[in-house]
């Protein structure tokens, strides 16, 4: 049922390509399904289609539900509905699942057509260009020949970068949210300490472990762990956790004592259960690969010279993974070719999470935005 | 656009005359982005406005303006030399604390820039001075607890700083009401506007 607010139930649909993609790392797959869902109709001049990419952990399902009994929406759905800030009464609102991905795009989890056998380890690395290749293909077949925007956060941010970089022509907008044009040393670090405890886990069995031992959840809790500390602010964490016990007494053992390490825990089982290894991996090494500028500052302005579409770029105060110096980066950049371009740094507390949650500013920014975007 | 409309927009039409058209203009403080959109309106410009409070930057966007929401304390890192035509400081300075700097930025970015702010040796200021309180005028609305500004100056003061730091003055209007005041403007002059370059 559709209510007025919301989406209601959605119905993925599979894109199934069959030309070849050479992929950046050389390798060629030779065809590739993607998983999308769409929100909103159409228009007749088809100039209201809004791509939104997802980060390390997102998938095609942004909004509503897959069924009645779903005990949550998609997970941008407080933005993207009916009335929303990114209004599907007026915009056709796209989501993919990434190559790569494991919920229904080809991935390690899929069947490799030539060996008929599951991909497993054997799947190439994926990155941002080859995303936006792909991303490219779908909306083609779509019949969609320019979108009038592209929209991402953090992973999502740079997808929404370099689509405006690789296909100049074929989009409108470019809406970056708490994304940086590269990652830092830190930033790589912590995406190293999260792979490693996966590939160390036994379990991983150098990722063919679907048919063998399971999933390596010991790894994947780690990694689940590690990232989620590093999403969350020093001050969101001690507001909504301080030092609170979850007894009322130390135990003086190695059992959960701290609210925080039950929170954790929590999150780490979930993950685990849901989240696949292989694709985490991955993920995490699209974001290390990806660097338009190919290291240096400078060329970022000359990457950026290509670039038609105009820019809105949006920063967390409290972001400490893509601060909002990486934003100004882009700023500067842009700025450096008289591109369009809107900045806004948002005081929110809850770090680099911010970019998924309602902050009233935020969403008023992103609302006035799109609004804007179908009168010009 | 219609100046009687709205008090403090009296200033954008001279602004506006001593821009070139299809100039390329930063305006730092940008506020509600109606100066620059009359500039668009006017003068054909493109350009971009810096703004640092939400509700501002919100106007500024919803009309369409590149508005940047940065610190204009800590400089201008983001612009290079000599990348705009005409850098303005309208009604802001006042409540700057880095004042020489931002001037210095300003005139690094800009191949011209323009200043305006409330002269502060307006006789209606002066009054208020002598009668023992803080002024108060349509400039300067604020109460001395809850004003921004850090650094009110005179047309006097004004002139002394461009002349110690060789800020070339290409223009100068002094007005009231709405109106040029030619004759003793540190006195009888309200709102200030400078035409800058580089010596």
């Amino acid at each position: 049922m559709t209510s007025k607010k919301n989406i209601g139930i959605v119905k993925p649909k599979i894109f199934k390509s069959l030309i070849p993609l050479k992929l950046e790392s050389g390798e060629i797959l030779t065809e590739y399904n993607l998983i999308y869902e769409t929100y909103g109709a159409l228009n007749k001049k088809k100039d209201n289609a809004i791509l939104v990419c997802h980060a390390l952990t997102g998938n095609h399902h942004l909004a509503g539900r897959h069924s009645s009994k779903d005990k949550y929406p998609g997970w941008w759905d407080n933005l993207i509905g009916p009335n929303k800030p990114l209004d599907t009464n007026k915009f056709f609102v796209i989501g993919v699942n990434n190559l790569g991905g494991s919920d229904g795009s080809s991935g390690p989890k899929s069947i490799n057509k030539q060996t008929k056998k599951l991909w497993g380890a054997d799947f190439p690395i994926i990155t941002v260009e080859d995303w936006v290749s792909s991303h490219e293909a779908l909306i083609t077949s779509l019949n969609i020949s320019k979108l009038a925007g592209v929209v991402g956060g953090s992973l999502g941010g740079m997808q929404a970068i370099q689509w405006s970089i690789q296909f100049p022509e074929r989009l409108n907008h470019s809406i970056v949210i708490a994304a940086a044009p590269n990652l830092t040393a830190q930033n790589i670090a912590f995406n190293e300490v999260a792979r490693q405890s996966i590939i160390s886990d036994p379990d991983f069995n150098k990722g063919n472990y679907y048919e063998k031992t399971g999933r390596p959840k010991r790894g994947l809790r780690i990694a689940r762990m590690l990232g989620h500390i590093t999403y969350l602010s020093d001050d969101v964490l001690e507001s909504k956790f301080g030092r609170k016990l979850k007894n009322k007494k130390y135990k003086y053992d190695f059992s959960t004592e701290f609210e925080i390490e039950s929170y954790l825990n929590y999150q780490a089982d979930k993950f685990a259960e849901e989240f696949d290894a292989n694709t985490y991996i991955r993920m995490t090494k699209a974001l290390d690969y990806y660097d338009p500028s190919k290291g240096s500052k400078s060329n970022l302005s000359k990457v950026f010279k290509k670039i038609k579409s105009k820019f809105l770029v949006i920063s967390f105060t409290s972001d400490w993974r893509f601060s909002p110096d990486r934003s100004k980066e882009i700023v500067k950049a842009l700025l450096d070719n008289n591109i369009d371009v809107k900045y806004a740094e948002i005081t929110a507390a809850s770090g680099h999470d911010a970019f998924l949650m309602a902050e009233p500013r935020y969403h008023s920014i992103l609302k006035s935005y799109f609004n804007k975007m179908l009168v010009n | 656009m219609n100046l009687k409309k709205s008090n403090y927009r009296y200033d954008f039409p001279i602004i506006a005359n001593w821009i070139n058209s299809n100039a390329k203009v930063l305006d730092l403080g940008c506020g509600d982005g109606e100066l620059l959109n009359y500039l668009k309106k006017e003068r054909n410009i493109t350009g971009y406005g810096i703004e640092k409070d939400p509700d501002k930057w919100l106007k500024s966007l919803k009309i369409g303006i590149n508005v940047l929401q940065v610190d204009i304390e800590a400089g201008l890192p983001e612009f290079e030399d000599n990348s705009f035509d005409v850098v303005i400081l309208s009604k802001t300075i006042q409540s700057m604390h880095n004042t020489e700097e931002i001037i210095d930025e300003m005139l690094r970015v800009g191949k011209q820039v323009i200043v305006t702010f409330p002269n502060f040796g307006y006789w209606k200021d002066r009054i208020q001075s002598i009668q023992g309180v803080m002024p108060k005028s349509n400039e300067l609305p604020y109460s001395w607890f809850n004003t921004p500004n850090v650094h009110l100056c005179t047309i006097q003061d004004f002139d002394e700083l461009c002349q110690s730091n060789k800020y070339k003055i290409i223009n100068r209007l002094v007005l009231t009401d709405n109106k040029s005041v030619r004759f003793f403007p540190n006195l009888l002059g309200a709102l200030a506007l400078y035409n800058l370059v580089n010596s």
